[in-house]
């Protein structure tokens, strides 16, 4: 196996509110391979989310190491997190997240010009690009605001991918959406993870989808309790 | 166009209730701040260009005469009660040189030779005690505009011409073309015919003096030749006690400024211009709590869309950015409208009151300075009141936000 794309060693997260010290992760060690379609599942309250928010480098962890791309993230200060977030994290989130404020072009846009600073036409035929990819070629300049659910979550997935980033996290990316329109979106996911070999944890409650990832990774209560290739081929 | 300031105009474009909250109370403060200030300066300009349409800036005498104890023998004591020696208006030795000297001290515009004393003046039964001054026209009008103030005939001072003022004219019935007889305190006299009449909207100067010629004015003072005073316009009024002193220096001449003859006056435009200034004050305060609460309510709601753009790879830094430019933003719009506002206010307003010459009472002072000066205010008050949300945005927790916001 190539080297890992990320590696959890011993990561623990407590929540600390005034006294109370809630532990939500207790020591997790994980590696994703790059290019790997992984399924995070777990009851309500397992720590799925805090441990993709431990991932994502949105939160730090209290104890134990992330390795991103070989880089002990815990030597980055908030810039370089920032950064490197950018670069090779995106972002799928349940409710889709789009700033309503913008257009589903400038929504795409946003990440690329939050790193180069201002927009230029590069960017913008790149965001046209991945739109027409999602199958939102009709709709670019309308306001997410206007967008249908699917629509939305399509162009949320644009968005994680518009800085080709290496990993894409997804947390139950299908979770407010009907089935159809979750399969159509699960097979957008699983189309980027083939042709551009990007590697994708997505935490889902959905057996049906878990089912239909490479790897299937089980957290009850803040441990990892399994970890095993999925049954299905997927299709 | 930066990525923050991209973000910062769509924010304030889709929060359009806030956003016009914002700028209405912008536009107000700044209407306020242009309205007082050129109120106040017109106000404070037309006190001082009244005072001064019928003062010279500066004005040169002959130092009194001292009387002096004369010195007592060795050894003994001399008690005196010094009196002050009363003195006719005497001249100026060797005026020419003194009016040369003054002119070609820097920050002098102009300077005039005038020969004055006090002498009656006379119409049939009627005789009224007057300011006599004697002028060259030329001279004494780039120091003292006389011929603005003209309602009648012409600045003219030749041979036996007078000009007089609006009452004297009145309390003596005269019009351009009749004639007055002028007395000195020791008899002498001469018919003078009124060449012109002047209004300086002031009722003492306009009852009292009388301007002949230079000439005419030393033969009825018995001055021989002499001048009593050389009257000096300067280049910035405010600068006047200044020059005197130094103008004193070069001519070994009293001279008193407009500044100290005036000082009451100076005070209260000083305690006026510090009452707009705390009124500007506490407005531009009231504008920075609003623009702050406001940007402030919008953090909290637009908490959700700062997660994500924190999660999507945005700094710290560009977010603190995007309110602090949504800060500018409304300061600068702000500025623009209000200084509208607050022009279109103070010309309704001077233009509302006019005397009966057509000239507004209280004329306001708009300068190009004042907008620039409003809007450098507006946009800081801008930026600083939005130090404070743009930090809290910037601290927000991205993960926390993205699953509860």
């Amino acid at each position: 196996m190539a080297e890992s794309l990320l590696e959890l060693a011993g990561v623990r997260k407590d929540y600390v509110a005034g006294p109370v010290v809630t532990p939500v992760l207790h020591g997790i060690d994980l590696a994703l391979a790059p290019g790997e379609f992984t399924a995070l599942v777990g009851p309500s309250g397992s720590g799925k989310s805090t441990l993709l928010n431990l991932i994502g480098l949105l939160d730090r962890p209290t104890a134990g190491t992330i390795r991103l791309a070989g880089r002990d993230t815990a030597t980055l200060d908030e810039r370089a997190l920032t950064r490197c977030r950018g670069r090779t994290i995106g972002f799928v989130f349940q409710f889709h997240h789009l700033l309503p404020e913008f257009t589903a072009l400038e929504n795409v846009m946003l990440p690329m010009m939050a790193g180069k600073g201002r927009p230029d036409r590069e960017m913008a035929e790149g965001a046209a690009g991945l739109l027409r990819e999602v199958g939102l070629g009709e709709v670019l300049d309308r306001r997410a605001a206007r967008l249908s659910g699917g629509q939305a979550q399509r162009v949320a997935v644009a968005r994680a991918l518009a800085l080709a980033p290496r990993l894409v996290l997804a947390d139950e990316p299908t979770g407010n959406l009907d089935t159809r329109t979750a399969d159509g979106i699960f097979a957008l996911l699983r189309r980027f993870n083939r042709e551009a070999g990007i590697a994708f944890l997505v935490v889902t409650h959905d057996p049906r989808l878990a089912d239909r990832c490479d790897r299937i990774v089980e957290l009850i209560d803040g441990r990892i309790v399994a970890d095993r290739p999925s049954r299905k081929e997927p299709a | 166009m930066p990525f923050e300031l991209f973000v910062a105009l769509r924010f304030l474009r889709e929060g359009r209730a806030q956003t016009a909250l914002i700028l209405g109370g912008t536009t107000v403060g700044v209407a306020v701040m242009v309205f007082v200030t050129a109120l106040i300066g017109g106000l404070q300009a037309l006190l001082v260009e009244q005072t001064l349409s019928s003062q010279a800036h500066v004005t040169l005498r002959r130092p009194e005469r001292v009387a002096r104890v004369l010195p007592a023998a060795a050894g003994e004591g001399v008690a005196a009660v010094i009196e002050k020696v009363p003195e006719r208006d005497r001249s100026v030795e060797s005026w020419p040189e003194a009016l040369a000297r003054v002119r070609a001290a820097p920050g002098v515009v102009a300077a005039a030779p005038t020969a004055a004393g006090s002498a009656f003046a006379s119409r049939a039964e009627v005789s009224k005690s007057v300011a006599l001054r004697g002028i060259e026209p030329e001279s004494f009008d780039a120091v003292i505009r006389v011929a603005r103030k003209l309602r009648a005939g012409a600045l003219r001072v030749n041979g036996t011409e007078a000009v007089i003022g609006t009452v004297l004219a009145a309390d003596l019935g005269l019009g351009v073309g009749d004639k007055l007889r002028l007395a000195a305190a020791d008899g002498r006299s001469d018919v003078f015919t009124v060449s012109g009449v002047f209004d300086f909207g002031n009722r003492d100067v306009n009852q009292r003096w009388v301007l002949v010629s230079l000439r005419a004015a030393q033969t009825l003072l018995d001055l021989e030749g002499g001048i009593t005073t050389i009257e000096v316009k300067v280049a910035d009024p405010f600068q006047a006690e200044a020059l005197a002193a130094d103008l004193a220096e070069r001519t070994g001449l009293v001279a008193d400024s407009w500044m100290r003859v005036n000082h009451q006056l100076l005070t209260a435009l000083r305690s006026q211009r510090a009452s707009a200034l705390t009124i500007e004050a506490f407005v531009v305060l009231a504008v920075a709590l609003g623009i702050a609460s406001v940007l402030g309510v919008s953090v909290l709601q637009r908490s959700r869309q700062i997660g994500i753009l924190r999660a999507t790879g945005t700094s710290t830094g560009a977010v603190l950015r995007v309110f602090l430019a949504e800060g500018a933003l409304v300061g600068l719009a702000g500025s623009g409208t209000g200084c509208a506002l607050g022009a279109a206010l103070a010309l309704a307003f001077s233009n509302l009151a006019k005397n009966p010459y057509g000239e507004a009472v209280i004329p306001v002072e708009l300068s190009p300075r004042l907008f620039v000066l409003a809007s450098l205010v507006a946009i800081g008050t801008g930026v600083v009141s939005a130090l404070y949300p743009a930090r809290h945005a910037a601290r927000l927790d991205p993960a926390q936000v993205i699953r509860y916001g």
